[in-house]
């Protein structure tokens, strides 16, 4: 996302093909022509096994790298070591892409170990784990890195048994040819010393031959430490002589403590100082937001200090800001005509024409991520460098904008990342890891800054509020001419440019340029909204929204019109195509995810696929009791596609859902276990959405503040059974992420649900779970 | 300073009595794997044991465990293979993981109370506990496994 904010700030008329990097291996004298003596074992030939496609990783700082002395060392004992270059929130990113590598190298995954990398992108090419990305951008790689060290191995074996390559045949963890011998620790040291090969050179496992990859039969690295609290995340680092800190900042964005006493701060026991963190300016970007900071010799004290504060905050630009009314004047808006952004056919004849109109207004609150582990950072600034351990989602950027507070280069910035207790975007903003190095730049010491609960919850960067206003001209056969859908929503780039009121085309990109119906005449608007808060990205982004508009909306219309829900949809999708966004009115800057439009393109077959796949194995159409419905939705996001057919019964007047049904096609599906854990964690996490998550401001505050008031779905009421149906491909669909994509389908789902069980339609999010 | 016995040997706890215990645990005597989510006992991630029984260590002080035996996650079993922690690596339980250790504690003190719970006292028991990766599931899978070995 940042990197995506970067270009759109500097509204670059270039495009970012000009930066595409080739991507080759490292030495380029490597055996010419040596390919079929490369072609070991049971391999395949380079063609049928692996034919390498374009991602959006070649665009991203950074890149990405093929170096296999970068990632992957053998230690005479045979056990590997793999780096893992992104960060572990849950996705099991961390286990993933190095099972890849271990697989297409013949490594036993029982003699692997993980080592985390430090944030260092020119290095290990792009770390910033954001936008599902982690497997589409690095499978690639991970499996050229795999198969470069097979080759070595099998090169080194070569030599030292002075037989012909095309003899060798690299096994599990072990290297043959005829009676000859050696597992991978003997031979280790002299195949690194071997030529990398180039891409040309290699030959790749058959998908058939995997042990690993496509399985799902690898647990996560950290499983062990997790179940006996051994793990590390952020607020686990110590170091000799740290301190503590808590911070009071302003509740209202742009505020600044105009005078405060500290005595009763100081009158706590284990408090050490209490001081000023001054910003300038506007909080803004990933900056702190400023505010008061107290320092003790542990959390408890830290904490119980800060809540002693008697601080007098000064006015804001914001201090006006009140959701009640704002979410009014976004409503006013979204009836006007907004900017447009698609124009396809002609929606004002279509309108004009018109048999009869239907429109249909959908809301949603803002949204704090809530990880389980508040945000919290370690750091320690001695002699001009400063070191820092965070559970950050972009160790990069943090290291970037560390160095930027500090005024420090960042080659002297190091940032080492622990296990993410949940991102979901909020780890992205890295305001808590400068907030550490700030305060022990001055105070000469380490400093762990921890985050309570409600520091997390008041002073996000939240996910956008909005008002999707969705309308349809219908012709006398019932049949759907023209489409409106006009978008308002404070959009992410205030929080990093002055605001113009307006999305820009990540935004834009995320469900409403891109809907997918087969509608002749379609006006895409964006209607303004001003923001007042720190708009930031929350999981899935701005699909939630447009799933949640477009979704009720389909669901409202095929009841409007008295046809069933699923027949609705496929009929809007139409026929099966791919969307052809330069002759369908897309503008020049439509955003695809960051990919190469033709290698990710928006395909009706598959969106249609999932949708009948959840369908059938929801049991669609089939008698439901009394207060029981089903609901489905289909979307498109971060290049996956997804469906969800949702159960919802009504018991005691109040909404549970016994069973999901979620079908997923993410091209290739490199690790299903994990695919399957996304899709049940997305299912629960949409219900807390749908149902729950809202924070409000008054006053310019946010009024929510802990788990009392921003509810979370429990262990008495969550989706029972989350069924996983994954569509399989072979390698050569492209994989692609699985992190957000479940999400947005399941909000609609369940009020769609709700609509069949009770008749009651609800429209704003969170929607409550009393019906 | 306060003198708790903490997974079986007695720790001398610098501070006051009225120190949280969880910040006792967590920074004083060093032990990471209980955590802190909310600071008011909505979320369960800091559940110990203290005597046996599931506590929320944010909201008890260390003058109030004076004397008695608390227990944390890495006090739970000398091999990580208490059945609890068992099923939760057969099952696969976590995602971030960061709620789990409450989440075991949680599970663990459930099933010395009541060792054949029904589903419903499953969820009713694991309530206090969020989860907001939705591992839910395989909790609810993981302490039923626990329960009966199956």
């Amino acid at each position: 996302m940042l990197h995506f904010l970067e270009e759109a700030i500097k509204a670059a008329p270039k495009k970012a093909v000009e930066k595409l990097i080739v991507a080759k291996a490292s030495r380029r004298d490597f055996l010419a022509g040596a390919t079929a003596a490369f072609a070991i074992g049971a391999y395949a030939t380079n063609a049928d096994a692996f034919a390498r496609y374009k991602t959006g990783g070649d665009f991203m700082p950074g890149g990405v790298k093929y170096d296999p002395h970068t990632f992957i060392s053998i230690a005479e004992d045979g056990q590997v070591t793999i780096v893992a270059h992104r960060s572990e929130m849950g996705t099991g990113s961390r286990t993933t892409l190095p099972m890849v590598v271990a697989d297409e190298m013949g490594a036993d995954w029982d003699r692997v170990t993980i080592v985390q990398a430090e944030g260092d992108e020119a290095k290990y090419g792009n770390q910033n784990t954001d936008g599902s990305r982690s497997l589409r951008h690095h499978i690639q790689s991970m499996r050229q890195m795999g198969a470069s060290v097979s080759h070595m191995l099998a090169a080194a074996a070569a030599a030292k048994w002075g037989v012909d390559v095309s003899t060798v045949k690299v096994g599990v963890h072990e290297v043959t040819s005829g009676s000859n011998k050696a597992g991978f620790g003997e031979l280790a040291a002299d195949a690194m010393k071997q030529p990398v090969p180039e891409f040309e050179a290699l030959s790749f496992k058959d998908e058939a031959d995997f042990r690993y990859i496509g399985k799902g039969n690898v647990s996560i690295t950290d499983l062990h430490d997790i179940t006996t609290g051994k793990a590390i995340y952020g607020a686990d680092v110590s170091l000799p002589g740290m301190k503590f800190a808590a911070i009071a900042r302003p509740p209202v964005v742009g505020s600044s403590p105009l005078k405060y006493d500290a005595s009763e701060a100081w009158a706590t026991p284990g408090v050490e100082n209490v001081m000023g963190l001054r910003i300038t300016g506007l909080a803004s970007a990933f900056s702190p937001k400023g505010g008061v900071a107290v320092i003790a010799s542990n959390t408890d004290a830290a904490i119980k200090g800060r809540d002693a504060l008697n601080i007098e905050w000064g006015e804001s630009p914001h201090s006006g800001y009140n959701s009640e009314a704002f979410t009014a004047e976004m409503r006013a808006t979204a009836k006007e005509p907004g900017q447009i952004l698609r124009a396809e056919g002609d929606t004002v004849a279509a309108f004009a024409g018109a048999a009869k109109t239907f429109s249909k207004e959908y809301s949603q609150a803002h949204m704090a991520h809530a990880m389980m582990e508040p945000p919290v950072a370690v750091a320690n600034v001695t002699n001009g460098a400063c070191e820092i351990w965070a559970p950050v989602q972009s160790p990069g950027d943090c290291r970037a904008h560390v160095a930027g507070a500090l005024g420090m280069d960042p080659a002297n910035v190091k940032v080492n990342v622990t296990l993410l207790g949940g991102g979901f975007g909020r780890k992205s903003k890295h305001d808590f890891a400068t907030e550490a190095a700030m305060l022990s730049k001055k105070i000469g010491a380490p400093v762990k800054v921890q985050w309570t609960r409600e520091d997390d919850i008041q002073h996000s960067f939240y996910h956008t509020t909005s008002v999707e206003r969705i309308e349809v001209a219908l012709d006398a056969e019932d049949k759907v001419t023209g489409w409106r859908h006009n978008s308002v929503a404070p959009s992410i780039l205030s929080t990093f440019a002055p605001d113009s009121g307006h999305q820009f085309f990540i935004e834009s990109g995320m469900g409403h340029l891109d809907m997918p119906f087969e509608i002749p005449n379609i006006s895409v608007e964006n209607g303004k909204a001003m923001a007042h808060t720190r708009i930031g990205w929350f999981r899935a982004v701005s699909n939630i929204p447009r799933a949640w508009a477009i979704q009720s909306f389909a669901s409202e219309l095929a009841h409007d019109l008295g046809k069933d829900d699923v027949d609705m949809l496929m009929e809007l999708i139409g026929s099966d195509r791919k969307l052809d966004p330069p002759n369908q009115g897309f503008p020049d800057n439509f955003w695809d995810y960051g990919e190469v439009y033709d290698e990710y393109p928006i395909d009706t077959m598959r969106l249609k696929n999932v949708l009948k796949l959840a369908a059938d194995k929801g049991g669609w159409g089939r008698d439901m009791p009394e207060g029981e419905g089903l609901g489905i939705a289909v979307h498109r996001s971060f290049v996956t596609y997804t469906a969800a057919c949702v159960h919802v019964k009504v018991v005691d007047g109040q909404v549970t859902v016994p069973e999901v049904h979620m079908a997923v096609d993410c091209g290739y599906a490199a690790n299903p276990e994990r695919i399957r854990s996304q899709m049940e964690g997305a299912s629960v996490m949409g219900m807390t959405a749908a149902l729950h998550s809202g924070v409000t401001f008054e006053n310019g505050a946010a009024v929510e503040g802990n788990y009392n008031d921003y509810e979370m779905v429990r262990s008495t009421n969550y989706p029972l059974k989350t069924h996983t149906h994954i569509v399989e491909h072979p390698f050569s669909v492209h994989a692609s992420g699985v992190g957000e994509p479940g999400l947005p389908p399941i909000p609609p789902a369940i009020a769609n649900a709700l609509f069949h069980a009770t008749g009651v339609r609800k429209r704003d999010l969170p929607m409550g779970v009393d019906v | 300073m306060t003198t708790v016995n903490i997974n079986g040997v007695d720790t001398a706890l610098d501070g006051p009595e009225d120190t949280t215990l969880l910040w006792a645990i967590r920074d004083i005597a060093g032990l990471t794997g209980t955590k802190f989510g909310c600071g008011a006992g909505l979320c369960g991630a800091c559940t110990i044991h203290v005597d046996g029984v599931a506590v929320r260590s944010c909201q008890a002080t260390v003058g109030e465990v004076a004397g008695k035996k608390v227990t944390t996650i890495e006090g739970l079993s000398a091999d990580g293979d208490h059945p609890v922690q068992v099923a939760w690596r057969d099952i696969n339980v976590p995602q971030c993981g960061f709620c789990q250790a409450g989440q075991i504690m949680q599970a663990a003190s459930l099933l010395n109370e009541n060792p054949n719970p029904s589903d419903q006292e499953i969820l009713e028991g694991m309530e206090g506990n969020i989860c907001r990766c939705g591992c839910y599931e395989r909790i609810t899978a993981a302490v039923k496994q626990a329960s009966t070995g199956i």
